[in-house]
């Protein structure tokens, strides 16, 4: 009733194809990133920022970044955790060197050394697919955790192999380190955030997103069609590396605060991204979005959200049925609906442009 | 007129109401909460450490609490994991908890950059970071009795005693195999700078943390080099599968001496009777013979308000965190004293922490006379860098191989001053402002 695209018309070339053609759903989008920007900030608590929407948007960047090569470009990669260490350590190298340059500068930034590391163990993706270049991937994510523990300039030599992060402001605002609070370090990210989804979506609604995907669909159709597979498999190697860098980068300097990288960025991370993007859906940028707030927030809302209402399980408990619920989704989505939830928010749209009168 | 079951139950309700409400409104308390890891890879070294911390603080509820303040003690589950860590750090500052218990090395150095903002004190009870131990660039760190470094100088002080003096070490080979992690490479710098000063040769052995069951090709290299003895500064299933891994490969146990951490009953178990003489440096005693183990056993284990089977009492790991129980009660106790106040924060505890001190006599009062040696924090020194001993596995248990023994503090104290100036040159890390208190 309230959500369908009667009497909207499009009378230009560029209205036809925007991203979001119905008005309702400019509406939305405008609604949430109000709320976003504004309401959180303004009513959550601190616990609900930090614990809550800094790790869904962190996350959120990382699943887009695995998303853009898993999703659009159709090659599986398990080494996502170590690419955003990549992020993380270059970021505090390089605002360990260059103290005076603005960390957000730095923070993007580091995504071009990731998506240089990811283009690097992107190579083999030219001759091997599937399972194998799951492999090859899961080479870099155990190698590079090997560089992250024995390479101590990389921690600038610290007895205790963690990365310190410092305080650094931003309009006279400490942005990073302890003294920074969670809104200004939510909001900093948020707008990183918003920035690179912009970007992303640009992307693969475009030339290079349709090579992308014209390359999943059938790589040798492709191929005939004048699409390069070299170049164009190793630009989505870069593009969801950077975005991976960034997203680890984003985590050390504005969520954990610093700390010891090498059990963060670990393959159990690489495969928890995987799962945000087969639960969120496959190719969907919106989808990334669901997936990362599914996973990351379910484990919180078990432990936290359910005693809070009065439904005392333990905290150990609480863990076990994180673990059970998430597996049994997996397989489910897998089986039931591939396209995950993602897909299902597009039903629903379908479902509601009808609705009262399916006929 | 006979009441009718609903009335019945409705009085019930009633009086079970009145019962769970009343004593909450009456008691002071204060609240605690622990990270702790029941669950995950862990859980084996996990489940006994929260058990211990856990019955202790019921049976010093059960005793009315400290001077009369009870303990709302909270476990927040983690999985040995950074990410919840973290969050439970979270939730527990909301709550106001008024100390910090990390339980990881990854927690530890997490909150440490935080803890002086969020004025709350952290205890990493002999783990965590080492340069924690100087009070005057972490005023809000605590990592008493002792510290790794501290472990590792224990334990090659006991090597000397055996071989007959430190100028016997030269030319022997002391290998260290270590889990691939800033834990694990903790005692490096300590065993290197040794080395070179006693003249002796030092092995690395790392095992990476995803083969940490699986460690044959590296103990190959041990039967090939044959170092005369081996420390271990591991964690988790690698030290049950490097205890595992010596038998097979017959290295003389009694030779094989291992950090606290890796010093768990389950550690050992796994060798077998044929682990007999494995080795491990701890401060405190294991077993149920003292009076205030028995008081658990009796108010609250035999109670069935534990969590732990009654033979898992007295374990090594439970029994280190019964003293973890006392450094927080002796801490509160501290801080009341100080402040006057029954009702303790945050900020108190760290002043009760920075004083405390725990005498023979102390230790008798509370029932666990020769349980550990006597301890002692200052406003300098937040370890304390006290004594230790050395327990060997008899097949069946630990018993105490050794006397108290010293770490060499003169060898360790300008490490940790060395390491702990190299972190404060992190910008924006504060100069101490909390002033110290007179004991």
């Amino acid at each position: 009733m309230f959500y369908r695209e009667n009497g909207q018309f499009n009378t230009t070339y560029a209205e036809d194809m925007a991203v979001f053609p119905i008005r309702q759903d400019r509406i939305g989008l405008a609604l949430i990133l109000g709320v976003a920007a504004i309401g959180v900030p303004l009513f959550g608590n601190s616990f609900f920022i930090s614990s809550v929407m800094i790790p869904f948007l962190v996350y959120s960047l990382a699943t887009i970044g695995l998303n853009i090569l898993t999703g659009y470009t159709g090659l599986i990669s398990l080494g996502t955790g170590a690419f955003m260490g990549v992020g993380a350590f270059a970021c505090f190298k390089l605002t360990t060197a260059f103290p005076n340059v603005n960390i957000i500068f730095w923070i993007l930034a580091s995504g071009f050394f990731s998506a240089a590391i990811g283009m690097l163990f992107g190579l083999p993706s030219l001759r091997v697919k599937g399972f194998y270049l799951a492999v090859t991937t899961l080479a870099a994510q155990f190698f590079l955790q090997w560089c992250f523990i024995r390479i101590p300039w990389l921690y600038n030599d610290s007895a205790s192999g963690a990365i310190e992060v410092a305080r650094r402001t931003l309009f006279g605002f400490p942005i990073t380190g302890a003294q920074a609070s969670a809104q200004t370090r939510y909001l900093v990210l948020l707008g990183i955030v918003v920035f690179m989804t912009w970007i992303a979506s640009n992307i693969v609604h475009g030339r290079i997103g349709r090579s992308w995907m014209a390359v999943r669909d059938m790589d040798i159709a492709a191929e005939l069609m004048g699409i390069r597979l070299l170049p164009t498999k190793l630009t989505a190697f870069a593009v969801s590396s950077f975005y991976a860098g960034v997203a680890g980068a984003c985590m050390m300097f504005l969520w954990y605060g610093g700390g010891e990288a090498n059990d963060v960025f670990n393959i159990n991370q690489s495969f928890n991204i995987l799962f945000m993007v087969i639960l969120g859906g496959l190719g969907s940028l919106v989808g990334s979005f669901m997936g990362a707030a599914f996973i990351s927030s379910l484990p919180t809302i078990f432990k936290f959200g359910l005693p809070a209402i009065g439904i005392n399980i333990g905290g150990a408990t609480a863990e076990h049925l994180t673990f059970m619920v998430v597996g049994a989704l997996i397989v489910i989505f897998l089986i039931a609906e591939p396209h995950g939830l993602a897909r299902l928010w597009q039903i629903t749209k379908e479902k509601l442009r009808l609705w009262p009168f399916p006929h | 007129m006979k009441p009718t079951t609903t009335t019945k139950y409705a009085v019930a309700l009633a009086a079970l109401a009145a019962i769970t409400a009343l004593p909450v409104a009456a008691q002071d308390s204060v609240t605690l909460i622990t990270n702790s890891y029941r669950t995950g890879g862990f859980s084996g070294s996990g489940i006994p450490l929260g058990n211990g911390m856990r019955d202790y603080i019921a049976l010093v509820n059960a005793k009315g609490g400290v001077n009369g303040v009870k303990i709302n003690f909270e476990e927040c589950e983690t999985g040995y994991d950074t990410k919840k860590s973290v969050e439970c750090y979270e939730q527990a500052k909301a709550k106001n908890n008024i100390l910090y218990l990390p339980w990881s090395t990854g927690a530890t150095l997490a909150a440490i950059p935080r803890l002086h903002v969020d004025k709350t004190p952290l205890l990493s009870m002999s783990y965590g970071l080492s340069a924690g131990a100087d009070g005057a660039t972490f005023p809000w760190v605590f990592n008493p009795p002792l510290t790794y470094w501290d472990g590792a100088s224990v334990a090659l002080n006991y090597i000397a005693g055996k071989e007959g003096g430190m100028d016997k070490l030269k030319g022997k080979k002391i290998g260290l195999i270590y889990l691939d992690a800033p834990y694990g490479k903790e005692p490096i710098p300590f065993l290197t700078n040794m080395s070179k000063k006693h003249g002796f040769e030092l092995q690395l052995y790392p095992v990476p943390a995803a083969e940490m069951q699986n460690q044959g090709a590296l103990w190959l290299n041990i039967r090939r080099d044959k170092p005369d003895y081996l420390y271990s500064q591991g964690f988790g299933a690698m030290s049950p599968t490097a205890v595992k891994e010596a038998v097979k490969n017959s290295f003389p146990m009694d030779h094989f001496v291992s950090v606290w951490w890796a010093g768990g009953d389950n550690d050992a178990q796994a060798g077998g009777t044929e682990a007999k003489g494995y080795k491990s440096v701890t401060w405190h005693q294991v077993g149920t013979n003292f009076p205030l183990i028995q008081e658990v056993i009796k108010e609250v284990v035999d109670k069935g308000q534990s969590l732990t089977e009654k033979s898992k009492v007295g374990e090594a790991q439970y029994n280190r965190t019964v003293y973890q129980g006392v450094l927080v009660t002796e801490a509160i106790r501290n801080a009341q004293k100080l402040t006057g106040k029954k009702v303790i924060n945050a900020e108190d505890m760290r002043r009760g922490l920075e004083t405390l001190e725990i005498t023979d006599a102390r230790w008798k009062e509370l029932g666990l006379e020769g349980f550990a040696a006597a301890m002692k924090v200052t406003c300098g020194d937040h370890s304390g860098h006290n004594k230790a001993f050395i327990t060997e596995w008899d097949g069946a248990k630990w018993v105490k191989a050794s006397d108290w023994i010293a770490p060499s503090t003169d060898e360790v104290l300008p490490l940790i001053a060395a390491a702990a100036a190299d972190y404060a040159k992190t910008d924006g890390w504060p100069k101490r402002s909390e002033a110290c208190d007179a004991k």
